[in-house]
Parts: C-alpha cells; sequence; structure tokens
C-alpha cells in the first residue's frame, strides 16, 4: 500500500475535534424514535404501495374482461341498487371523519368522538352491505373468471374497510379527553383520517369499473 | 466487534453526551440477534444474514453445476433439481442480494449520508429484517415436507406452479410475500430518511450518489412490489382454493400472469443493481483519489431508469404471444435503458481516468464489476431485440447474461464494499493478501462459469433442465470447474472476514482518508453516530483539489481536515 494506507492518527483526531466543534449548534433528533415529521409522509408512501397491489388487480380484472371470454348464460351484469348505496356511505363517511378532524383541532373532544363514531357506523354499514350483496349473488368464488375477479377485488377493498374501522375505533378510544390523541398530537387522526379516503377513493373507481363499466 | 468507548473520541472538556435512548438493548454480540432499533446494527444483521443464505444459494448452484457436468441426469433426482434450482434462485435473489445490497448497506449508510442519528422509522426497520430469517425457515422448510419445495423456478409461472405439488408452492409463496413485505417496509423508510430526515443546510444535490440510488431503488420497490404481492395472492387462489385466474383449463389467462408477474420481477433486476450503482459511485471516487465525474447526470441517470425500468417488462415475453406493436414497444424502451446506463458506466471510466488508483481488494472488485457489467449490459441490449431474443429465449444466453448483471455486477459490488466499509464495521481492516486471492478466484471462476453459458445458450442448450445433449458436454464442464472456483473463492473470504475480526490491523477512524460522513466518526461508531453535532458534507467528492488537499466545509464554514500531503 502507497500513501493510501490507513490515515495517521493525527489527522483523525483533528477531525473529531473539529467535528465536535460545531455541536454548539446542535439540533439532534430523538435518537431512535419515529421521527413525527416523517409519520404521516411514510403512511403516504405506504398507501401508494397498497394502491399499485389494487392497480394490479384493476389491469388484472380489465384485461381478462378484454381477453378472456365467459363460458355461456355468464355475464357481468351487477344489481346496482345496494352498491350504490354503499358509495354513497363511503362518501358520507369520509365527510364525516372530516368533521371529526375539525372538533379535535378546535379541542372538541366530544363532537370529535360523536363523529367517529358515526363515521365508524358508516363503514360498518358498507360491510354489512356488501354482505348482503355477496350472499344474494347468483354466483360463488369458482363459478367463472369475472366471479373469481369480482370477489377477489371487493374482498380485498373489504378488508381495507375492516381495518379502517377497527382503525377507527381505536382512534375514538384514544381521542377521549386526556387520552393519546388531542389537539397537540392529532397524528393518530390524521393518519386513520389519510387512510380512510384511501379506502373511499379506491371504492370509487372499483365502483367505476367493476359494476359501471 | 465492540463498540467503541465515546470517551475515546470525546475532545477534552466537552461534556458527556446522554445516554442514549436504547439503553434497553442488550450490549456486545447479543445486540445482533436482538430486536435492535439502531440502524447500524440493522444494517449487519441484514449484512451477515444475507451472507448465510449467499453459502446456502452456493451451495444450491453447487448441486446444478455437479449435475450439469455430465448430460444425463446422474446426480439428483429430476424433480430434486427442480426444486434445487428454484430455492436457489429464490434464496439468491430475495434473501441475498435485495436485503444485502438495499437493506444491509442502506441501513448501515444512508442515515450517515444524511446526517442522522437513525432512519426515520427504526421500529419499522427492526420488523422489515426480522421477517427475513422466518422467511427463509419457511422456504427451506419447504425442502423436508411432503412434496418437497416448489418446482416451478423462481418465476412461478402457471400453469406449472399450479400443477407441480401444492404444499410447497404455497410456502414458496408465503415466504416471498414475507419478503415482499419487508422489503417494502424498507422502501418507505429509506425514501422517508432521504426525503425528511436530512441535516438542516444539506441539499439534495449534495447527497452521496449512494443516496440518489437508494432513493431511485425504494421508489421502485414501493411501486412495483405491491403488483407482485397481489398477483401471488392471486396464484394462491389458484392453487388452495382453485379459482382459474391464471388456469387455461377453468378459463383464465396466463399471460396476464407473466405481464404481472414482469411488472415487479423486471424492476426487480433494477432494485438489485441500482444499490450496486450507488455503492461503486462512493467506492471509486476514494480509491481513485479524484471527484466522481458527472454527479448531476449521474443523478439523472438513476432517475432515467427509475422511469424506464417501470415500462420495460414485456421484453421477458417476446415468445408470450405479445402482439407486435407490444413488442416493438418494448424493444425500443429497453434499447432507451442503455443511455442513462451507458452515461453511468463512461462517468466511472472518467472518475477513474487519470486518477491515482490504489489497487486494493475494493477497488479490484469495483473495476472488475464495470467489466462484467458493460459485457452483461451488451448482451442485455441483444436480448432486447426481438429476432435475437425469440432465437435465445429460454436458453443458457439468458442464463449467463442474467449472472452477468447480477453477479458479476452487484455481487461483486457487494464485496468490494465489505473491503471498503468493513474497516468502519469493525476498526479493523481485511488482509489484502487474501482479499486479492478471493478477487483472482472469484473473477477467474465466475468468468469460467458464466462466458461458455452464453456459447452454450446460442447453440441452443435451453434452460432449467437436467439433461442436455452430449454435444455440449465440454462447455458444461468447463462452466462447472468455474463454480467449483468460485466456491473455493469463499474460503479466502470467510477466513479474512472471521480472522480480521479479531487479529486485522487496527484501522483507525478513517483508513481510506475519505470526505463522507460515515468516515468523520470513530470505527466502529457510537451509537448515536457522531459525538455531538453531525457533519455538514456539501462536498462529499472533493478528492484531488490542485494543491492534492482534501477540504472538508462544514456548517462554520471552516477548513475541517486536510488530508495527508503526498
Amino acid at each position: 500500500m502507497t500513501s493510501l494506507a490507513p490515515g495517521s492518527s493525527d489527522s483523525t483526531s483533528l477531525a473529531a475535534v473539529a467535528v465536535a466543534e460545531t455541536a454548539a449548534d446542535s439540533h439532534g433528533h430523538d435518537q431512535h424514535g419515529e421521527h413525527a415529521d416523517a409519520r404521516l409522509f411514510g403512511l403516504a408512501t405506504f398507501l401508494v404501495a397498497d394502491g399499485m397491489t389494487f392497480a394490479g388487480f384493476f389491469a388484472a380484472y380489465l384485461t381478462f374482461r378484454a381477453v378472456n371470454p365467459l363460458p355461456e348464460g355468464s355475464s357481468y351484469e351487477l344489481e346496482l341498487v345496494l352498491p350504490a348505496i354503499n358509495t354513497v356511505l363511503l362518501l358520507v363517511s369520509s365527510y364525516t371523519f372530516h368533521r371529526a378532524g375539525r372538533g379535535l383541532l378546535r379541542g372538541d373532544h366530544p363532537s370529535c368522538r360523536l363523529w367517529l363514531l358515526v363515521s365508524a357506523a358508516l363503514g360498518a354499514a358498507f360491510l354489512a352491505g356488501q354482505m348482503v350483496e355477496y350472499f344474494n349473488l347468483p354466483f360463488g368464488l369458482t363459478d367463472n373468471l369475472f366471479a373469481s375477479t369480482f370477489y377477489a377485488l371487493t374482498g380485498f377493498h373489504g378488508l381495507h374497510v375492516t381495518l379502517g374501522v377497527i382503525c377507527i375505533l381505536i382512534v375514538w378510544w384514544q381521542a377521549r379527553a386526556g387520552g393519546r390523541v388531542s389537539s397537540a398530537s392529532p397524528f393518530g387522526l390524521e393518519a386513520a383520517e389519510l387512510y380512510w379516503h384511501f379506502v373511499d377513493g379506491i371504492w370509487v373507481i372499483l365502483f367505476g369499473i367493476l359494476y359501471l363499466l | 466487534m465492540t463498540l467503541a468507548n465515546p470517551s475515546d473520541f470525546q475532545p477534552q472538556g466537552q461534556p458527556s453526551p446522554p445516554a442514549p435512548s436504547a439503553g434497553l438493548q442488550p450490549e456486545g454480540w447479543l445486540r445482533y440477534l436482538s430486536f435492535s432499533l439502531d440502524h447500524k446494527v440493522i444494517g449487519l444483521q441484514y449484512l451477515v444474514c444475507g451472507f448465510l443464505f449467499y453459502f446456502l444459494g452456493g451451495a444450491l448452484a453447487g448441486v446444478i453445476r455437479t449435475e450439469l457436468a455430465s448430460p444425463i441426469s446422474d446426480f439428483v433426482a429430476r424433480d430434486t433439481y427442480n426444486q434445487v434450482l428454484t430455492l436457489h434462485g429464490t434464496v439468491m435473489i430475495f434473501l441475498w442480494i435485495v436485503p444485502v445490497v438495499n437493506g444491509g448497506f442502506g441501513n448501515y449508510l444512508i442515515p450517515f449520508y444524511v446526517g442522522a442519528r437513525d432512519m426515520a422509522f427504526p421500529r419499522l426497520n427492526a420488523v422489515a429484517f426480522w421477517l427475513i430469517p422466518p422467511a427463509g425457515l419457511l422456504l427451506i422448510s419447504s425442502y423436508f415436507l411432503q412434496g418437497g419445495a416448489a418446482q416451478s423456478g423462481w418465476t412461478a409461472y402457471p400453469p406449472l406452479s399450479i400443477t407441480t405439488p401444492a404444499l410447497g408452492q404455497v410456502l414458496w409463496i408465503l415466504s416471498v410475500l414475507l419478503l415482499g413485505g419487508s422489503s417494502i417496509f424498507g422502501g418507505i423508510n429509506f425514501i422517508a430518511t432521504i426525503l425528511k430526515l436530512r441535516r438542516p443546510g444539506l441539499k439534495l444535490m449534495q447527497l452521496p450518489m449512494y443516496c440518489w440510488a437508494m432513493l431511485g431503488t425504494s421508489l421502485l420497490v414501493v411501486l412495483s412490489t405491491p403488483v407482485l404481492a397481489g398477483t401471488l395472492i392471486l396464484l394462491s387462489f389458484d392453487i388452495i382454493a382453485h379459482t382459474g385466474f391464471f388456469n387455461p383449463a377453468l378459463g383464465g389467462n396466463v399471460v396476464v400472469y407473466q405481464h404481472l408477474f414482469w411488472f415487479y420481477s423486471h424492476p426487480a433486476v433494477y432494485i438489485m443493481v441500482l444499490p450496486a450503482f450507488g455503492l461503486v459511485s462512493e467506492i471509486l471516487p476514494i480509491h481513485a483519489r479524484k471527484p466522481l465525474f458527472g454527479y448531476t447526470t449521474m443523478v439523472y441517470s438513476i432517475m432515467g431508469i427509475v422511469v424506464l425500468g417501470l415500462v420495460v417488462w414485456a421484453h421477458h415475453m417476446f415468445t408470450s404471444g405479445t402482439p407486435p406493436w407490444m413488442r416493438l414497444f418494448f424493444t425500443i424502451a429497453t434499447a432507451f435503458i442503455a443511455v442513462p446506463t451507458g452515461i453511468k458506466f463512461f462517468n466511472w471510466l472518467a472518475t477513474l481516468w487519470g486518477g491515482k488508483i490504489a489497487l486494493n481488494s475494493a477497488m479490484l472488485f469495483a473495476c472488475a464489476f464495470i467489466v462484467n457489467f458493460v459485457f452483461g449490459g451488451i448482451t442485455g441490449v441483444a436480448l432486447a431485440q426481438v429476432p435475437f431474443d425469440i432465437h435465445v429465449h429460454d436458453t443458457y444466453f439468458v442464463v449467463g447474461h442474467f449472472h452477468y448483471i447480477v453477479y458479476g455486477g452487484t455481487v461483486f459490488v457487494i464485496f468490494s464494499a465489505v473491503y471498503h466499509w468493513y474497516p468502519k464495521f469493525t476498526g479493523r481492516m481485511l488482509n489484502e493478501d487474501l482479499g486479492r486471492l478471493h478477487f483472482l478466484l472469484t473473477f477467474v471462476g465466475f468468468n469460467l462459469c458464466f462466458a461458455p453459458q452464453h456459447w452454450l445458450g446460442l447453440n441452443g442448450m435451453p434452460r432449467r433442465v437436467a439433461e442436455y445433449d452430449p454435444s455440449f458436454t465440454t462447455w458444461n464442464q468447463v462452466s462447472s470447474v468455474g463454480a467449483l472456483l468460485m466456491g473455493l473463492s469463499t474460503l479466502p473470504f470467510l477466513i479474512n472476514v472471521v480472522v480480521s475480526a479479531y487479529r486485522g490491523t487496527i484501522a483507525g477512524d478513517n483508513p481510506w482518508n475519505a470526505l463522507t460522513p460515515e468516515w468523520l466518526t470513530s470505527s466502529p461508531p457510537p451509537v448515536e453516530n457522531w459525538i455531538g453535532e453531525a457533519p455538514l458534507v456539501t462536498h462529499p467528492y472533493g478528492y484531488g483539489t490542485p494543491t492534492d488537499r482534501i477540504d472538508l466545509n462544514v456548517a462554520t464554514g471552516k477548513e475541517l481536515w486536510v488530508g495527508p500531503d503526498r
């Protein structure tokens, strides 16, 4: 080895002193805690990933529909009334969740918790409607390609709604006066709200291509 | 490996730093078996775990090459060969390269490079690592269960994956889903850390190149891995619930599986090789004592590869009945990737040009990477051309090309990076003589193993088959000898990393006189990375100034450290 051999201890300790000199304007992070500013950003990134899973399912469904003919006697027709009501329920729940967020920012915990309960109830009603639809459909999971894709897509979305309702109830518990979620630390509610709007948005696309197309 | 005593590094007169918040973590080597939140511990966990799987995958490759040393099926049974082949591919891709080159070096280096104490989400980080060992055990255990491991290759194409024994295939899917989840969590963490945790005053265009490579890679991970996850869930429905998504017998469509699979698995090549580009961009300037050539074009090239990498997947499917317009589009898009890749290649050459090159082990592996990669890149452009691809599709030409990219490219860089950063990890140098022996055996063995496979493929030897026409025997035996050399090459490496941890020369804080922030602290670094404020490194490649001195601008604007005059 030439002059690039391990540096003399002189030069490196010089660096050490100089680095330490700048410690005066310290701004250090919480060393091994979650970084507060990045949490919503991280969740949004995760939702992009989650959205890509749906995008893959949508692409598969649209390709199946364009390329693979259904067997005799089956069709893409679906009853529209119940899913349309379900769509309205989810859209309204997005609004009620927004009201809960405004309540929390005002410091009005009872109002926030009431609107959270309403949102959770609307989500549960959506799931109930989905169940009613499932039990009244003329096809089962393995009947044909459309049936399989239908159940996979709505089922995967229903799983997201279920998780969302559980999250709302957790936030409802945390938003009690003196709880973890407050106007000073609204992250739990903001995260649940972002997720809930995402689940609603996915449903609107899903409703469009599965029921209307 | 022991944690450096912070007091060694603490200048006189400074108050001791407060005890780190990770105080409940175990001390000493037990940290590496714990749910540690320290990014450096997690990085080394990824690295060591990855190397264990590398040795397993290498042993499986040994079985494959032993079987292929003769044209008849005589070493293992045919379906065992299929299982070994599938396990080799899956272990090497999902348990070795992706975790090591992303999770290993990424976790260790990225917080240093952005001037942070840790990753943005340390707990998520630890979860992401601890998904890997169970996923690996799940995969391996499937070999010993009824029906054996999956037999459909790492691509798991239906209908093959639906008709082969179900249990092994389902465990394979579960394992890959866990690993995909781990990869996505890691990707989210890297994006958040690079974009949100930068030290105040540090601009994006001042980051070391590896940060850009990891940002691009993580974007690919976040955008494409979920698609694979969704596809594998549908495939598992086909196997378990007998739906017909990808089963032609039930009205399904196998080509849709291929599209969705390659939508992930082509970007996966960039997930494996972009971080290697980043690492080599860190290593070359330091050992050539020159600034990285063309920083800005490097950044745009990485982002160009990310964008193009997402729209070229169907070049794996030219023989799957893809319509002519699709072939045309994907041929052109693939050929375009050669442009940003070529820019990076020439930038590396220009970095070396006129440099004061130290041909140590790290540099040997890094330079060999450039040679191997340009060869693999050229065969890649050839494969993108439909008429040529139709001729060599599913032959050993593809196997040769792929290994030139992934072994000759990424694995060479991993070795280079181990020689380069081992002093930082442990505080001790690796032995140079053993390192050069390791390099020689690896380089000769690698080229002997994979170069003849191009010739075999051009002459029509199909991949993934245990038996072949006797006229291919000679070159297969050459290839097997190469594989044997590669196997032998791990011995000096293993001896080196183990013995040097105890007996190696003490490295000091900055043995390479490097400027990037991980070297401006003790070796190994303290839990909080730096005692005191993180240094603000705005010119991470400021080597070879006219006076041949090394300057470092920190927040104070003061010249911090002057390299030895040479």
